[in-house]
């Protein structure tokens, strides 16, 4: 009797949970099914969790997990694509197919990661500024102008010269250069609602004014900012690539596409193929990215057109 | 605000910029780790030498004072000498700058006609194969990697095709037969103006696959905005009432709609300009093209700091002074933008 007393009350929980909230319900339903008639979005979609399959379970899937992780093997240099090295041999004989399946660790680890905490830094602080105006705004406005005035590969690439070259840098110099994108954004979504009547009745009737702008404010910017991630991850993700082409970021022996390209570029034009795959894997990638943040955008940015 | 105030305005905050722009170079150099002196005397150095390269730097000075005389050296023009080159910055700076230029502007060229073009020709014909090509298109220019594109086209218009020179801003034998008077360092318009036809058709040969490598991106992000920004023009009211009205669609297309979808793009094209300003830097570095971005990535390698400060100081200009014009050009076409 006892236990399905206790069922029912979680039931009627349930179903009163859902009666709260059936309108967002319908919405995510109705959003999902949007999302999945953009055809390139799924592709997209399935891109993206195939190569976050293939770089978790990559010591299980390269066909020489110790090339893959930068092993030499001198006595098979330069194979072009066979049978045995799909995608043929680098400079050191080391499987091509095997570097580019380890290859998709740093890219997903640092867009990621990146993403995330240019995020965390540059949300709130659009937020503040766009919802208490004033002073403060206009300081963390200048600031995000000065900020903004460097193409921010550039800031990048002098912020890694200067910390020296490494994968951490790297991503520090990412985070510097990017983060004011964010405060524009959420900060224009914060200025054109804090005058409406729900979140002045919020604000009169005491409610504190971190809590308006998590409550009232921060939500409204979420879609935009989703949409402007997974655009980035893909924008993120061409920076690494190109730092660690330059010789900034990865180092070797590492398995990185923008290093492979680099290692590859000396002997395009008579072993095309060291180069030529592991562009491709940062291509496609970055085109999958796009592709979803494009369905995306159709679903919660409606007003955007792209 | 008048028109004339928000130019005053606009201009003022330009410069503000930059000076928060110096200022953070400044400070980037003093905040990290490694130390300039260090760096000046070279690897092996021992400590007296170090501390005498301090003194001839002036970093023993308050940092402040230091501050002071940057930012006086920096606004008389005296940007250090490069630790690499020995020669000024500033001198090596401007030396390198035109062949870049030379690039970025008529990628930027390529990259608004067709982008225009094939944006115009998507919005019109929205939801046919056409546009879904196009999308996949002008996707595919955002997400390619330009480093490795400067590959793809080698292989192609040198190696198998025979088309293309595979590197380099000339050819030796032509630049010794019919050598170029630099008169603005640009070779292609130095040719040009100097009616120097062998040299001109062999730098234009040299400037297409470079140039074809850096307008990818542009031309996919003009594409997108000039299809956005029509899609939405072709949605006024006054448009629906023209065409409704029967005025012939071509006119709309291109008279009234384009007209209106002009701003937006024009502020694209700015924002573009910064992309193509890095994007030269690994361009450059592939096809042995002498500009700022191979100086720029060899001052990077060998810490030569003068270098990259003064090159990261000089692409900041370039891009404020071009997001600048645009803003006061949208302005002009728009005078609503002043007023907000």
């Amino acid at each position: 009797m006892a236990t399905s007393s206790a069922s029912m009350t979680t039931n009627s929980r349930w179903s009163d949970w859902r009666v709260r909230h059936q309108a967002s319900l319908d919405e995510t339903r109705y959003n999902t099914r949007v999302f999945f008639k953009d055809k390139l979005a799924v592709v997209g979609l399935v891109i993206i969790l195939l190569t976050i399959i293939m770089a978790v379970f990559a010591p299980y899937i390269a066909p020489y997990p110790a090339q893959g992780q930068g092993e030499s093997n001198l006595h098979a240099r330069f194979e072009a694509p066979n049978a045995q090295h799909w995608m043929g041999t680098d400079n050191q004989g080391r499987d091509i197919l095997s570097r580019i399946i380890y290859g998709a660790r740093i890219p997903l680890i640092i867009s990621f990661t990146v993403t995330a905490v240019i995020v965390i830094i540059g949300v709130p602080l659009g937020g503040i500024a766009g919802y208490y105006g004033g002073r403060i705004d206009e300081v963390v406005m200048r600031i995000t102008d000065v900020f903004l005035a460097f193409p921010s590969l550039i800031l990048a690439i002098t912020f890694v010269a200067f910390l020296g070259p490494s994968i951490r840098n790297v991503m520090i110099a990412i985070v510097v250069s990017w983060w004011p994108w964010y405060t524009r954004l959420v900060r224009g979504v914060a200025v054109s609602l804090r005058e409406r009547p729900y979140v002045e009745a919020a604000r009169t009737m005491g409610v504190h004014n971190l809590l308006v702008i998590w409550r009232h404010i921060l939500p409204n910017a979420l879609g935009p900012v989703i949409v402007q991630m997974t655009l980035d991850i893909g924008t993120v993700i061409l920076a690494a690539a190109a730092l660690s082409f330059i010789g900034l970021g990865a180092q070797p022996p590492t398995a990185e596409w923008g290093l492979m390209i680099s290692e590859g570029k000396d002997y395009i034009l008579q072993q095309w193929w060291i180069g030529t795959f592991a562009g491709l894997a940062i291509f496609i990638l970055v085109l999958a990215f796009n592709f979803v943040g494009d369905g995306l955008r159709d679903v919660l940015d409606p007003r955007s057109k792209r | 605000m008048t028109i004339w105030a928000y130019v005053v305005r606009r201009i003022a905050l330009a410069f503000l910029v930059l000076f928060g722009v110096a200022t953070i170079t400044f400070l980037m150099v003093r905040i990290v780790p490694s130390d300039p002196a260090a760096v000046y005397v070279g690897s092996n150095a021992r400590p007296a030498q170090i501390a005498q390269a301090r003194r001839i730097l002036g970093l023993d000075k308050p940092l402040y004072v230091q501050y002071a005389i940057y930012m006086k050296n920096l606004v008389k023009g005296d940007w250090g000498d490069s630790l690499r080159t020995k020669r000024p910055v500033l001198q090596d700076i401007l030396h390198f700058f035109p062949m870049s230029l030379e690039l970025i502007i008529s990628a930027l060229i390529v990259a608004a006609i067709f982008g225009i073009v094939f944006g115009v020709a998507t919005a019109h014909r929205k939801g046919k194969w056409i546009d879904h090509v196009m999308r996949i298109f002008s996707t595919g220019g955002v997400a390619i990697p330009a480093f490795w594109l400067a590959l793809m086209l080698q292989i192609v218009f040198f190696r198998v095709l025979h088309l293309l020179p595979v590197a380099g801003p000339s050819d030796i034998l032509v630049a010794q037969a019919h050598p170029i008077t630099s008169v603005t360092g640009m070779p292609v318009i130095d040719a040009l103006l100097t009616g120097n036809w062998p040299a001109f058709t062999d730098s234009v040969r040299h400037l297409i696959l470079p140039m074809l490598c850096l307008a990818a991106y542009p031309m996919g992000v003009i594409m997108r905005m000039t299809r956005s920004s029509m899609l939405e023009a072709m949605g006024n009211d006054y448009i629906r009432m023209a065409r409704a009205m029967g005025v012939p669609p071509r006119t709309l297309l291109y008279k009234d709609a384009l007209k209106n979808a002009f701003g937006p793009v024009l502020t694209v094209i700015g924002l573009t300009f910064a992309y193509s300003l890095t994007g030269t830097f690994f361009v450059e570095l592939i096809f042995a093209w002498p500009g700022l971005g191979q100086y720029a990535t060899t001052s990077v390698l060998s810490t030569d700091y003068p270098a990259i400060m003064g090159v990261t100081i000089m692409v900041a200009t370039a891009y404020v002074l071009v997001n600048l014009v645009v803003d006061l050009a949208q302005a002009l076409l728009d005078p609503r933008i002043a007023l907000s």
